[in-house]
């Protein structure tokens, strides 16, 4: 353990929430430190946080002190440990957990209580985590923001007028607030990317089919992803893998090894690596400030040794169209399971109407605009007489990019792009401007459609607003291990260039 | 126009969602705006290019058939709106004819 975490332990609670998980993990293992006291300290955080930050739709203090108690005395006991012992975990509210509620951001689901655990739920409690609570998100994952969460918006912990980005910007903000070290959420478009960039932190994609979908409320099945946050590289790397691996519970998850992520993160060595600058993600649209963070992160891994050149994805520009046509025509289907019979909210049974009135009337007052919109635009899509022109195009443009992707890879290891075209907006800016929301997605959506590997790691401030600009690397599948290298080799040099985490000038709370 | 304020409405009927006269005069012009730029993939000169469904190209997954447990009545039944003899309670599924 290195002295840090050493005299943060002694300092007391105040400090035990700006330690990273590594740094915990290794004082609870040393019994410096007890996980009851680092949930506590993190409970107390959210007490004195959350009120403004709104990242949490639900704290589960009771179970979380419970767990953590349970922990202390195995620990004392001597039984062997789970990896996450004792480290505190925020949820994103789309896991279902059982003994809490599951709402999705929706009032369709408001008070659900799920009757099993999602499979990275289950990995979770098996890593010995706490799991403090669940995260605010856009309803049913759909933004960009929180902003379309049927519970309010949460807050950028860098400036509370601002989005966390979204769809998991409640996991992303409790880990930039303090509140957790660690956080899951799920990507469909950007919804870890895009967050964890416009707060600060780290954030990524993994290879769809690495972790689990079993459990995850689903919104577009073919491109959902779950995967961590962290403050550091080496903490997304430990989440990454305790919640990774095969599952049989869900026919997509890939029966293969996990890519040895946490070995990487701790080489954090690009020398020699082949690093492509993807030509189509940048220009008209992007702010200057994330492109000029983005280009002196590019010089800085060529200064570490990395063989830099561009690439061309040229069907890259037409990733945004194809995605919002699969995306919304998937949800239209995974979202009809939502007719007010088994579980969820029933509005409008009087006794007079039938099943389908009141399914209707249930929709309408359950699902909010957004949801509403890409259901009808995925009806659309998928309604005979369109299909072939939007649907299966759609399709047909995903086989292009995968091609892109698998001619890039051919040259370079790894591929490099901005993770966001602008820094964090003004909440309420882009909210009934869907086309500009989801301009937010502009560089992550390419992954999804592909499936690939893809991360978010700070790489300064945008000069003109002072807010955080995030890096994106993205690996081909099954390449997760690279993220990570790249990643950590960026942020060990930049964090010496910057005298320390970026996420210590964050002065929204 | 890609889509009319009457072809909204049809579509959330199919899609069971009983939307309001004003929120059909506010999602109908952000529909057509969001259709004509999606309609963008129509550019694409896709010939011959198989469409993808699923990234990962996994096929027939199957598992071994064996016993397990499943939820209770009591488990499966808490959550429902109305529950009536350890059943789900539906409004009528039939018409009056």
């Amino acid at each position: 353990m290195d002295s840090r975490s050493q005299r943060s332990a002694r300092e007391g609670a105040g400090d035990l929430t700006r330690m990273t998980a590594a740094e915990l993990s290794a004082a609870l293992a040393a019994r410096e430190v007890s996980a009851t006291e680092v949930t506590r300290a993190h409970l107390d955080q959210i007490a004195a946080v959350d009120g403004r930050v709104h990242a949490f739709l639900h704290v589960a203090a009771d179970s979380a002190l419970a767990q953590a108690a349970e922990v202390d005395g195995r620990r004392s006991q001597g039984e062997p440990l789970g990896p996450l012992a004792g480290v505190p975990v925020a949820v994103k509210d789309v896991f279902a957990t059982v003994g809490m509620p599951t709402t999705c951001g929706s009032r369709i689901l408001e008070g659900w209580h799920p009757p099993y655990d999602a499979t990275i739920t289950r990995r979770l409690r098996q890593a010995d985590a706490i799991i403090v609570g669940k995260t605010n998100m856009d309803e049913f994952a759909m933004g960009s923001s929180t902003e379309n969460s049927a519970y309010g918006p949460s807050r950028n912990p860098w400036d509370l007028a601002r989005i966390p980005g979204g769809s998991s910007g409640g996991s992303a903000a409790a880990v930039a607030a303090y509140e957790a070290p660690l956080a899951v959420g799920t990507d469909t478009g950007g919804s870890i990317r895009q967050p964890a960039s416009v707060c600060g932190i780290v954030g990524t994609k993994p290879t769809y089919g690495g972790s689990s979908r079993y459990g995850v409320v689903a919104f577009a099945s073919s491109l959902d992803t779950p995967g961590p946050f962290g403050r550091t590289v080496l903490d997304a790397a430990l989440l990454h893998e305790a919640i990774s691996g095969h599952d049989p519970c869900d026919s997509t998850s890939i029966d293969a090894a996990v890519p040895p992520v946490v070995a990487a993160a701790r080489e954090a060595d690009v020398s020699g690596m082949r690093i492509g600058v993807v030509t189509e993600l940048s220009g008209d649209g992007y702010q200057s400030g994330v492109l000029s963070r983005f280009a002196e992160a590019v010089e800085l891994l060529e200064s570490l040794g990395a063989k830099v050149t561009e690439v061309s994805c040229p069907h890259f520009r037409y990733a945004l169209p194809a995605y919002y046509l699969i995306a919304p025509s998937e949800c239209s289907s995974n979202l009809a399971r939502f007719d007010a019979m088994r579980y969820g909210l029933r509005t409008g049974d009087d006794g007079t109407r039938d099943a389908e009135e009141v399914m209707a009337l249930t929709r309408e007052a359950g699902f909010g605009a957004e949801v509403k919109r890409r259901i009808i635009l995925g009806t659309y899509a998928l309604s005979s007489g369109y299909y072939d022109a939007y649907y299966g195009k759609a399709q047909q443009v995903r086989t292009l990019i995968i091609r892109d992707f698998d001619a890039a890879f051919g040259q370079v290891d790894v591929l490099v792009s901005p993770a966001t075209p602008t820094t964090a907006f003004p909440i309420g800016e882009r909210a009934d401007d869907p086309m500009a929301m989801y301009l937010a997605d502009l560089c992550t959506i390419p992954s999804d459609l592909a499936g690939n590997a893809a991360i978010s790691v700070p790489c300064g401030l945008a000069p003109e607003d002072g807010l955080p600009v995030g890096l994106q690397v993205m690996a081909p599948v099954l390449a997760d291990d690279r993220l990570y290298r790249v990643a950590a080799a960026a942020e060990a040099a930049f964090t010496d260039r910057w005298g320390g985490p970026l996420l210590a000038r964050a002065k929204g709370l | 126009m890609s889509i009319t304020r009457d072809e909204v409405a049809y579509l959330a009927r199919l899609a069971r969602i009983a939307l309001g006269d004003a929120e059909l005069d506010h999602l109908a012009p952000q529909l057509d705006q969001i259709i004509t730029a999606v309609a963008q993939v129509q550019e694409v000169a896709a010939e011959g290019i198989p469409p993808t469904s699923h990234a990962t190209g996994v096929t027939n997954v199957f598992r071994d058939d064996e016993p397990a447990g499943c939820l209770t009545p009591e488990q499966a039944l808490d959550q429902a709106p109305a529950v009536e003899q350890q059943r789900f309670k539906v409004p009528r599924i039939l018409g009056e004819d």
